[in-house]
């Protein structure tokens, strides 16, 4: 039920940012999922900031740009598509070498988290693409 | 159950053999600078050596005779022991543990791994370290990640006994290392960042039954205290004391977690240790002075009740966790008063407190790091900070981005422990010079999943390009004698010596050796990877050896493997800040150091 919910929470922000992003300037048929004009964000782009900060930085680190022992999220979101950051996300990582720990808890029943996948998605790409700088996003006015 | 017998059987020779000797040996032992027998150097936590070897005129013709890889990549803290003729070193997760001979350096005597769900590491906050084993009565003793602590043979590596000190699905991991006194050993947990409900536990040396468990927070009989006898600023705490200082029942989730270092006082027979941050980075969901998280405790090592409790950031509103080192020391003049049991603790929210550890009076409390904004200053009757409203995130509110406060919530000095010379009477201290910006925001508690709410930018002080400072202090006078910049946090521990010099080392990996007088480095070395661990030194045949594991992670590879950047006006000439990764990639390595023959 919560999963469903979170979903439905999920498609909500995606249809708004698209909605949002139809209106904008840019001349790219591509559909994204944040708004960014002049390094201001919009609402969910900013609420995926700070719930990054909340529940990824610690490992992720700051701006996404990795760890000493977690990826690096700006280049990740190069090669993974949303449907694949999602399933990491809710799922989890256990990829343990010799070599290597990759262990990721799964998120998938954190409210902090799966309510706002759509929005951390949001900033991560916005990261990704080069739209958005580091450090803590102005917003646009809501 | 025949080998459980047999099991017994052993305990109880072992116990007969051994409880009245097991205190006096390590008392003993750790006098001995030919050995490192304990990780923090000496009860006192000292991390000093009367070897002098090695001294400010030949340190510079140091150079490493010998080293070994755990084969483990992630942060490498604590360092090695060594007793007799064997160095004991341990690693990050997977948790190895090493017994090296000295006598033919680096041959294995034997290996232990634990086996361990990996899925603790996803529950660990920030990184999977571990700050070392301890020594005591033939034992070494592990704090495992996934919250078990092991006892093993120090000849064999057998395992002796195995106890559960917490539970990973809620949080709870260990890192920090253990501490045997008398006939027990003392371990904390850690998990501040996921509601863990912080404790530390004596477990009996001989067949690791729980002698006493203090929590630091809720009743009375589980926080081990007496409301008339326990005594904060010299007043009797008074009943309930830490239930009045929480919203409901958060005291269940409430922090305090243990995850520092521990001292101990023989003569007094009281253990030191301070209390992390309490749960929620959000200080408006948690309203109160939040008790004791953020403490000094002096507890009685028998029986766990606490002498003396002093609160240092009640009602914490930057994770300015209250773990950092006890460092005990005798007869020093503080303002022209003589203390016969001094107290000496360098906290994360960049203030030194010097206190008198028989009654827990506070009696100087000055900041070491002139960046150090969050408060104009400590009361000295109440004992409380004064804070500056416009870096309270508490009083900003809740979803307010809080800008360049100082310390970020690393702390002026996290972990890495200070070390003092009793020649010099100075403290030697490594430091982080990291400024932050600060939003809280509301979050739910799930169990076993982080419990924050803040977003932090972290970034050097306005204008200043260096992140870190290896400072000279004199308790005494609460003052900077002198102080060293460095390009990175210090994240390492200090060592001091009789040689009138003092090593540290460096997030890119360098091993410094500085002349205690000036701060003048009169020796570098570039180890393998960024150092995080803890130097130590001791004599085999007769000869002066120094030993420090370097792999760089921890909290310090998270903040500064991407490099810092402030986006605020202003920062704009250190916007193109050098990330770490630029000078250092992952890797355990113990490396040894001697002067030639």
């Amino acid at each position: 039920m919560r999963l469903v919910l979170a979903a439905g929470v999920a498609a909500i922000c995606l249809f708004t940012t698209v909605a949002a992003q139809q209106t904008s300037n840019s001349g790219t048929s591509e559909e994204k999922p944040y708004h960014v004009e002049d390094g201001k964000v919009d609402k969910s782009t900013y609420n995926g900031y700070r719930r990054y900060g909340d529940s990824c930085l610690r490992c992720h680190g700051p701006d996404g740009l990795g760890s000493s022992y977690a990826p690096n999220l700006v280049e990740s979101l190069k090669r993974l598509s949303q449907d694949q950051f999602n399933e990491i996300v809710i799922n989890g990582k256990n990829e343990v070498s010799t070599s290597q720990q990759l262990v990721m808890p799964s998120f998938g029943m954190v409210e902090d988290v799966v309510l706002y996948l759509g929005d951390i998605y949001a900033y991560l790409k916005a990261r990704s693409d080069g739209a958005l700088g580091r450090g803590r996003p102005r917003r646009l006015d809501n | 159950m025949l080998k459980n017998v047999a099991v017994a059987a052993v305990a109880a020779a072992g116990l007969w053999a051994s409880t009245a000797s097991a205190n006096d040996e390590l008392i003993r032992l750790q006098r001995d600078p030919n050995q490192w027998v304990m990780p923090t150097g000496n009860y006192a936590n000292h991390r000093y050596s009367e070897l002098n070897q090695i001294n400010r005129d030949n340190v510079k013709n140091l150079r490493p005779v010998w080293s070994f890889s755990t084969g483990v990549l992630r942060g490498h803290e604590g360092g090695p022991l060594v007793i007799g003729d064997v160095m004991y070193i341990h690693s990050p997760f997977p948790n190895r543990v090493f017994a090296l001979d000295l006598k033919d350096p680096g041959r294995i005597i034997w290996r232990y791994e634990p086996t361990q769900d990996p899925s603790v590491i996803a529950v660990m906050c920030c990184d999977t370290v571990n700050r070392g084993v301890a020594y005591g009565n033939g034992l070494i003793i592990l704090a495992q990640a996934d919250a078990t602590v092991v006892a093993l043979d120090a000849k064999t590596g057998e395992e002796r006994w195995k106890v559960k000190n917490g539970d990973p699905a809620k949080g709870e991991t260990m890192t920090a290392a253990p501490m045997v006194f008398g006939d027990k050993v003392l371990v904390g947990i850690s998990g501040g960042e996921f509601g863990v409900r912080g404790h530390v536990t004596a477990y009996n040396l001989r067949d690791g039954s729980m002698a006493w468990r203090a929590y630091s927070t809720g009743p009375d009989n589980e926080i081990l205290v007496d409301p008339q006898k326990t005594t904060h600023l010299g007043q009797p705490i008074g009943p309930n004391s830490s239930l009045q200082s929480w919203q409901g029942d958060q005291w269940k989730i409430g922090g305090g977690t243990t995850w520092g270092w521990y001292s101990y006082d023989p003569e007094l027979n009281l253990v030191y240790y301070g209390t992390g941050n309490p749960g929620t980075w959000n200080p408006t969901q948690r309203p109160g002075d939040n008790k004791w998280s953020m403490t000094i405790f002096a507890r009685d090592a028998d029986t766990g009740m606490a002498r003396w409790v002093y609160q240092m950031t009640p009602h914490d509103e930057w994770d300015y966790d209250g773990v950092n080192e006890m460092i005990l020391v005798d007869n020093i003049e503080v303002r022209g008063q003589r203390v016969p049991k001094a107290l000496v603790h360098f906290d994360r929210n960049g203030f030194a407190y010097t206190l008198n550890r028989e009654n827990g009076q506070l009696l100087l409390a000055e900041k070491y790091d002139p960046a150090v904004n969050w408060a104009t200053h400590v009361d000295m009757q109440t004992g409380r900070p004064q804070v500056v409203a416009q870096y309270s995130t508490q009083q900003q509110g809740e979803d307010r981005n809080v800008q360049n406060i100082c310390p970020a919530a690393l702390g002026t000095k996290d972990q890495q422990p200070a070390a003092y010379s009793p020649r010099t009477r100075i403290f030697y201290v490594p430091t982080n010079h990291v400024c932050m910006d600060y939003e809280p925001f509301r979050v739910s508690y799930t169990a076993g999943q982080p419990y924050v709410g803040a977003t932090l930018s972290m970034y050097p002080p306005q204008g200043e390009q260096n992140l870190g400072n290896f400072i000279a202090w004199d308790a005494g006078q609460g003052k900077i004698v002198w102080s060293k910049p460095e390009r990175f946090s210090v994240w390492s521990g200090a060592l001091a010596t009789a040689g009138d010099i003092v090593f540290y080392g460096t997030l890119e990996g360098y091993l410094k050796a500085v002349d205690v007088r000036d701060g003048k480095e009169l020796f570098s070395y570039r180890t393998p990877s960024g150092i995080i661990g803890n130097i130590n030194t001791y004599t085999y045949n007769g000869k002066q050896y120094i030993g420090v594991l370097s792999g760089v992670g921890g909290w310090a590879g998270i903040g500064m493997a991407a490099g810092l950047q402030g986006e605020t006006e202003g920062l704009g000439a250190v916007g193109a800040y050098r990330a770490l990764s630029n000078y250092t990639q992952l890797g355990g390595t113990l490396t040894v150091f001697a002067l030639p023959d």
